[in-house]
């Protein structure tokens, strides 16, 4: 596959911005080394090389070429961002001042357990918290990502019906609602997914489920709030199927915003579930995180969580704090990453709930659940709604009417960049025909709703009046329209201009 | 509501398959609501079948991807596979331009002719679109 630097070519406008391998220019310098005040040792010969292929710019230069481009996009920092299933919530700047401190910021993760008790100390400290707002035994912070907090529960769930000698237990039950990581994990851990569908009122199918269920479920995979923003009516009865007939229950954690300190999935049934500490509780992501999925887990499968996991291994008194170590559980499925999780992030999250306390923390799913039923109530009557009743977190409304049949969900987005706003999640999920997901988050103001709001309802006269408008947009964004289709087609780009004759054929 | 190509020359699966038979081989494509669902389709993995290998009804073998979603395609009957539509390797888009002729995805050899009984006319099938787009 050929790579090539496609925006100059076939008269397409000039770049933005160019490559920071445009800006080079030989013999420019942007940090001169101290002396080495250490001695000096000689690298193995082969692995010297004589030339590298790096931009010579100044501090400047770069410092100039980042900020122009991070003034190309968009952040929470700049605007409402209601991505639906991300909740794009602010991340207060406390918790980017504890990441700092130096007692974090700069220990070694393979530095003695020792020398970094207070680190520890926040791991185990975590792991409490996270296992109280669950209602869980315990958690394991390893994972590095929502999808990785999934791929562990769904190992421990096969690991318990192995160590139970039912090896024939192999099939995970998956509603078509589902975030698509949730088959993606099933087939991952080589187990098979049979889907379910949705009722009209966008709750499971109970006789479905019921007709589905047997001794060969491994266990069954379910998002609450589901994806649709919706509390499943029948989750108590869902549980109990899945229970009955021998398999496990799996939550995907990803709604959990919706369900701080009103709900815990614990006492709701669920054996294991993972959390997205970049969504519910303020870590950065949508830049590249690094994201966080603890897994929790209940009594049953409490000795097959991943390891390491933070644990006292000498109480403590009034005059000496505990030891705290690393411990694998009993029967783990083992390490799923190096070191110790992504430990940066597990200092926000801690932030963030010390922050915010228990009264705190229901607050933030109150005005979370309130600001997504506010915005659903003042729109319903511009967007056709798939289902009429109250949401959760987030709602989903469809981008499309029959009197103005050219503008499709995507229009709707792309209009919506130019009043300043995100777009919504687009054809997710994939059973709402022109799906627009909404997530306005409890960090955004009345006022700012009501924007979003006048926005919306804007955009929905355009696109009865003047598609066109919505249909050639963005108009003020740096970047128009993109071609997402010979995005998707062409994978192989490159971030540098190549010599002539480079990579061709 | 769009007025999706439902022609009388082929049967349809509820999962916006199509199968049109032909002697003794048929071939199979998506139908004209599913390219319109999933827009821009950019990628079409056959990697799972080859000429030789049998398809089961009902059974995943192939995957759509286009700009919206990923989505499997199931045979709406079973048999040996005759011929895979190479084309579609570098223009998938043809799905889109042309899905009940030149964007066919595999040709087989029926190995039950009575798997056909059970699938939907053109009449019951644009019912089923219209119904999903009300």
């Amino acid at each position: 596959m050929m790579t090539e630097l496609i925006l100059n070519k076939n008269g397409a406008p000039p770049p933005l911005e160019p490559l920071i391998y445009e800006l080079s220019v030989p013999g420019r310098v942007g940090v001169n080394l101290p002396a080495p005040d250490v001695p000096l040792a000689d690298l193995p010969a082969d692995l010297l090389r004589t030339s590298l292929d790096l931009p010579e710019v100044s501090e400047l230069d770069v410092v100039r070429h980042f900020t122009r481009l991070s003034q190309f996009n968009h952040a929470i920092d700049i605007g409402f961002y209601p991505l639906g299933s991300c909740t794009m919530k602010y991340n207060p700047r406390l918790n980017e001042d504890m990441a700092r401190l130096p007692g974090f910021a700069t220990i070694h993760p393979l530095q003695d357990p020792a020398t970094v008790q207070g680190a520890l100390a926040l791991m185990y400290q975590l792991q409490e918290w996270l296992a109280e707002i669950s209602g869980m035994k315990g958690v394991s912070l390893q994972p590095a990502a929502g999808a990785h907090g999934e791929f562990a529960g769904i190992l421990m769930i096969r690991a318990y019906h192995l160590a139970n000698g039912e090896p024939h237990r192999t099939k995970i039950i998956v509603p078509d609602s589902a975030h698509g990581t949730n088959p993606a994990t099933t087939a991952m851990a080589g187990l098979q997914v049979v889907e379910i569908p949705s009722d009209a009122n966008g709750d499971v199918d109970l006789d479905v489920l019921r007709g589905v269920c047997g001794d060969d479920v491994a266990g069954m995979m379910i998002t609450v709030p589901n994806t649709l923003g919706v509390f499943e009516a029948h989750i108590k009865e869902i549980v109990d199927i899945i229970h009955g007939c021998g398999g496990l229950m799996y939550m995907d954690g990803a709604n959990m915003n919706a369900m701080l300190g009103v709900a815990k999935p614990g006492e709701l049934g669920f054996d294991v579930m993972h959390y997205n500490l970049h969504k519910t509780f303020s870590t950065p992501h949508g830049g590249g995180g690094p994201g966080s999925g603890p897994v929790a887990a209940n009594e049953k499968l409490l000795p097959f969580l991943p390891g390491p996991i933070v644990d006292i291994l000498e109480e403590g008194d009034d005059e000496t704090p505990p030891l705290y170590g690393f411990v694998m559980p009993e029967k783990s499925i083992g390490r799923l990453k190096a070191f110790w999780g992504n430990f940066g992030m597990l200092v926000r999250a801690y932030a963030y709930i010390a922050l915010h306390g228990a009264q705190g923390l229901r607050d933030v799913t109150n005005h979370a659940v309130l600001n997504a039923n506010y915005v659903r109530a003042m729109l319903k009557d511009t967007y056709p709604m798939p289902f009429d009743r109250i949401c959760g977190h987030e709602f989903v409304c469809m981008g499309h009417w029959k009197d103005a049949e050219g503008v499709h969900a995507l229009d709707i987005s792309k209009r919506l960049m130019d009043y300043g706003f995100h777009p919504p999640t687009n054809y997710f999920p994939l059973i709402v025909p022109e799906a627009l997901l909404i997530e306005p988050t409890e960090t955004e103001s009345k006022q700012e709703c009501d924007r979003f709001i006048a926005a919306m309802k804007e955009i929905a006269r355009e696109a009865h009046e003047s598609p066109e408008l919505l249909h050639e947009a963005p108009h003020k964004a740096p970047v128009k329209r993109v071609d997402d289709v010979r995005a998707a087609k062409q994978l192989v780009l490159c971030c540098r201009v190549l010599p002539e004759g480079e990579g061709e054929g | 509501m769009a007025d999706w190509k439902t022609p009388d020359n082929v049967k349809y699966t509820e999962n916006d398959e199509w199968i049109r038979v032909d002697g003794d081989t048929a071939k199979i494509g998506l139908t004209d609501y599913a390219q319109d669902q999933l827009s821009d389709i950019v990628f079409v993995d056959l990697s799972e079948v080859e000429v030789g290998s049998t398809v089961t009804k009902g059974e995943a073998f192939a995957t759509v991807e286009s700009v919206k979603a990923a989505s499997d395609v199931y045979a709406p009957a079973s048999g040996k596979v005759t011929a895979i539509n190479t084309a579609l390797e570098d223009t998938p888009e043809i799905i889109n331009s042309d899905p009940y002729g030149d964007g066919w995805l595999i040709e087989i050899k029926l190995s039950n002719p009575a798997e056909l009984n059970d699938l939907l006319d053109a009449a019951a099938y644009a019912k089923h679109c219209a119904a999903r787009s009300a």
